[in-house]
């Protein structure tokens, strides 16, 4: 991780939907090959929020930069810097796994050559190489998963943002992502990642909870613990979960 | 009882509750009447004519006279030589060209065979059989105001065109077929869009493990389109009458009551794309392609079904909205009464009762 | 008479086996997790429960009605919330409680004293639309109306999936309060704590149960040694762990690693010195009890 290098900052971002503020001047930095952790209760903003940094939602009023580009007006370019990988999976099921890979590579903009070797590799990695003609709707679970997880970081972007990417999975499938998700971490890929399983709060560098669209708190799992005075990550939310007002 | 109500209220929540649609499910018989009904026209004015005539006796002048006559058409060239005339339709200067053989009268009044050419552009075939109908018409009467009591042994085309005759609007044509497409597009496609939709979001299987009976879904959601329906069915007649001067002419109560009985076709056909589709695209399409298009095509709103091969008349049979239409046009337009329909309303009945039947017992209440 | 009784139920989808061989029963008044990733088969069980589709093989009742003579009087009395959320989006909180309250010939009032405490946390929204809620109070809304014409079993398909911890655990408290009302609930996660929650769990994986017991006995049948084990790095830990002779699983668990050991080759202190060798400082190694997850885990890969 590279303290120094900032590859996602935000100034007082902010949301809003006619009365209503989604998200509310929050400010914070993400460094470079940090697993950041985003919490939040459901209809806390996280999924607004992380809309605006993706490059999918014009903020209201604030500014952000993600990988270099400002998410209100370089919002094409930013989207071509990162990966993405929804909890539904992001795959087309009617298509091979090969044939899934060439066309999100292509998509990003990857060279015929370069998508065939890195393919390779891939496969390779992760044990795939029996399965390259499999339709994607005839893998187990667990695979689809972490195929969709190295096809989101197949163009080697700065950053990756994960939507609860383990939602639903079985318990040694969930640790194996994780391991590819440190993998890619130590390669110097940010990793952005929200998640409704506390023991995976434990594993990021730093976490933020998101309250009714303000971040309460943000530190390493370990500071915040203390702060909170704590055994768990599920206690530290619980404590500033409770709090919310809206409508939970 | 209290039950079914409560769904059908539930359904007209969700029909008010999407604003588009129902703009567009009320709005679309108005628009739909206008366009047909003024800027679309079957009719066609300012025929220029080209006339070669060698033989220039009485009764070819008095034939030209009446084509002059003609509010729709004019004389704008005579022809001196017979290879004159394609010069004439390759330099645009007429839409059609008469061609009378020499000594015309004479062959007229003594052997009753005149023959004349009417020769026209073909490539539209639609605006050439009006042309030729609009000039047959025409001989047809100077023949008749000559010839007195003989009969006519003029061998030019029969009286299949007068169909399309200038005499009859354009717009009593489509009037019907807007009727029978708006209904089909209503009933059908909304209905199987409706049941659809409560697979697709999963509030199906909800209903499903309820005391419900399933018959009543069906009900609740075919009840507000029924409605619908006949709300649209009354803006039509009375932009019909009102805006484009088309009357009723039979009786208000029969064309009702035909609607209605087609209005139940439609349902049915709906339910029966209900089950066999599991997305609302997938209904959505099912309606337009299979139901839709047919229903303009084969019913004769636009085109005769009688100029079509055989292959294609035959399917014409099949399509309900074809028998409404025909119903429609007897009833509003001719005026005539149920005994003239009976043929008709027999069919939708047989139509009705079959897809009913089929529907239901491919209506699953298990989910596979 | 059991609440719900299942024989030797199996169900193929083509050449997929979603269920083999599954039998199981569940007394009445009590809470029965089916525990399990998605693709184990939980949904597919409910759905023959639920008489909404039919087992190849085997057969099962509810409240002694089987479940494809009887399905229509079995529709008339259980309680159902299918795994996304199913009711209608575009109609209010109340219009929604309304409608299936008069589907199964009730009124709210009849039956208000059941939902009474999971309806006053949305009852100051009752005229927000449905589409328009949070992910928690979907589910509020979703079980009030499962739970308004009081049946005899809640049948409840992941109703916390996707939905954040807190409101996880609200809802299971909401869940106890009602097993003190006689209904029986079978309920499917795929959340292990949850399991703790549960009077009985079943564990599911790729179609069939590998175990049903309550989950103090399943953590008791766990017969391997387990130790949590800490220090600095705990990514590095990991890979050094899973090299030492005497460690026969490792898992990251958290903020802390669990290993099952060997322990005539091994022992806390020997490891601890291991680790050490290898560079690790501020080294914590704790034995401790298994959860349901670590059971699962070690039942699955079997």
């Amino acid at each position: 991780m590279n303290e120094n290098n900032i590859v996602i900052e935000t100034k007082d971002l902010t949301k809003r939907f006619g009365h209503f503020t989604a998200v509310d001047h929050i400010t914070f930095n993400v460094h470079e090959g940090e697993i950041f952790g985003f919490l939040g209760a459901n209809g806390a903003g996280k999924t607004t929020a992380m809309k605006m940094l993706c490059g999918l939602s014009k903020p209201t009023s604030g500014s952000g930069k993600v990988a270099g580009y400002d998410i209100g007006k370089q919002s094409e370019l930013v989207k071509r810097n990162i990966g993405y990988m929804s909890q539904k999976f992001s795959l087309y099921e009617d298509l091979k796994v090969w044939e899934n890979i060439r066309l999100f590579a292509g998509i990003y903009g990857m060279k015929d050559k370069d998508i065939a070797i890195k393919t390779e590799e891939l496969l390779s990695r992760l044990g795939f190489e029996s399965e390259r003609n499999t339709l994607v709707k005839s893998l187990p679970l667990g695979w689809k998963q972490k195929l969709s997880f190295s096809v989101s970081i197949f163009h080697e972007p700065k950053i990756v943002f994960l939507d609860e990417p383990t939602g639903g999975v079985d318990p040694a499938t969930r640790r194996q992502f994780w391991e590819l998700i440190y993998q890619a971490a130590d390669r110097g890929i940010t990793v952005f990642v929200t998640t409704h399983y506390m023991d995976e709060a434990e594993y990021c560098n730093r976490v933020s909870i998101m309250v009714d669209g303000v971040i309460e708190a943000l530190d390493s799992p370990v500071n915040l613990k203390k702060q909170f005075g704590v055994n768990g990550m599920e206690d530290v939310f619980y404590k500033l979960a409770r709090k919310a007002k809206r409508g939970e | 009882m209290k039950q079914f109500l409560s769904f059908i209220r539930k359904e007209f929540y969700h029909i008010s509750r999407d604003k588009r649609t129902i703009l567009i499910l009320l709005g679309m018989p108005i628009v739909q009447i206008v366009i047909f009904g003024f800027a679309i026209t079957t009719e066609v004015k300012d025929v220029r004519v080209a006339v070669f005539d060698p033989s220039k006796d009485e009764v070819t002048q008095k034939i030209i006279e009446k084509l002059d006559a003609n509010e729709y058409m004019n004389v704008v060239s005579v022809i001196d030589h017979p290879e004159d005339v394609e010069s004439v339709f390759r330099e645009g200067k007429a839409d059609i060209a008469i061609v009378f053989n020499q000594h015309f009268s004479e062959n007229f009044l003594h052997t009753g065979d005149a023959s004349v050419q009417l020769i026209t552009d073909g490539t539209d075939p639609n605006t050439a059989t009006i042309l030729t109908g609009y000039v047959t018409n025409i001989l047809s009467s100077v023949q008749q105001e000559i010839s007195g009591q003989s009969k006519a042994s003029f061998s030019i085309t029969p009286e299949v065109k007068l169909l399309y005759n200038p005499g009859m609007k354009g717009v009593y044509n489509f009037v019907p077929g807007v009727m029978g497409l708006i209904l089909m597009l209503i009933c059908a496609m909304m209905t199987s869009i409706s049941i659809v939709r409560e697979k697709e979001t999963g509030t199906m299987e909800v209903l499903l493990v309820s005391p419900v009976k399933p018959i009543y879904i069906i009900l609740a959601k075919a009840i507000p389109y029924l409605v619908l329906s006949a709300i649209n069915l009354i803006t039509i007649l009375l932009l019909s009458v009102y805006v484009l001067g088309v009357p009723i002419a039979g009786s208000l109560t029969l064309l009702f009551a035909v609607s209605l009985l087609f209005i139940l076709v439609s349902l049915a056909l709906g339910l029966l794309i209900s089950t066999i589709t599991k997305t609302q695209v997938a209904a959505m399409l099912a309606s337009g392609m299979v139901l839709m298009l047919p229903v303009i095509f084969f019913s004769g709103m636009i085109y005769p079904t009688e100029n079509m091969p055989v292959v294609l008349q035959w399917i014409s049979n099949i399509i309900p909205a074809k028998w409404y239409i025909i119903c429609v046009k007897k009833i509003m337009i001719e005026g005539l009464d149920i005994s003239f329909v009976l043929k008709e309303i027999g069919i939708l009945s047989v139509m009705a009762i079959t897809l009913v039947v089929i529907s239901l017992k491919k209506f699953n209440d298990r989910l596979e | 008479m059991a609440a719900i009784e299942v024989e030797h139920i199996s169900k193929k989808y083509g050449e997929v086996e979603a269920l083999r061989d599954v039998s199981f029963s569940v007394n009445k008044g009590e809470i029965f997790g089916l525990i399990g990733p998605d693709g184990a088969g939980k949904t597919t069980l409910f759905r023959i429960l639920t008489t909404l589709i039919r087992a190849n093989s085997g057969s099962a009742t509810i409240a002694g009605l089987d479940v494809v003579k009887d399905y229509k009087k079995i529709r008339n009395q259980v309680g159902y919330m299918p795994g996304r959320f199913s009711l209608y989006q575009d109609m209010t909180i109340e219009e929604n409680l309304t409608f299936f309250a008069t589907v199964f010939n009730t009124t709210i009032k009849e039956n208000y004293y059941l939902i009474k405490d999971i309806y006053q946390q949305i009852e100051p929204f009752k005229d927000r639309r449905a589409g328009k809620l949070s992910g928690g109070m979907k589910q509020k809304l979703a079980l009030s109306c499962a739970l308004i014409h009081k049946p005899v079993v809640l049948f409840l398909d992941e109703p916390t999936t996707g939905v954040d911890p807190v409101s996880r655990k609200e809802f299971w408290e909401m869940l106890k309060a009602l097993k003190v009302q006689g209904i029986t609930i079978l309920v499917s996660t795929p959340y292990m704590d949850e399991a703790m929650l549960c009077d009985r769990i079943a564990l599911i994986q790729n179609g069939s149960f590998l175990d049903i017991e309550t989950p103090q006995e399943i953590i008791n049948d766990f017969k391997e040694t387990i130790w949590s084990v800490r220090s600095l790095n705990m990514s590095a830990l990991l890979n050094d762990l899973r090299l030492c002779p005497g460690i026969e699983s490792c898992f990251a668990f958290g903020d802390v690693h669990h290993v099952t050991v060997n322990e005539s080759l091994l022992t806390i202190a020997s490891l601890k010195k291991q680790l050490q060798e290898k560079g690790h400082i501020d080294i914590e190694i704790q034995s401790i009890k298994p959860t349901i997850e670590d059971c699962y885990m070690q039942l699955a890969s079997k």
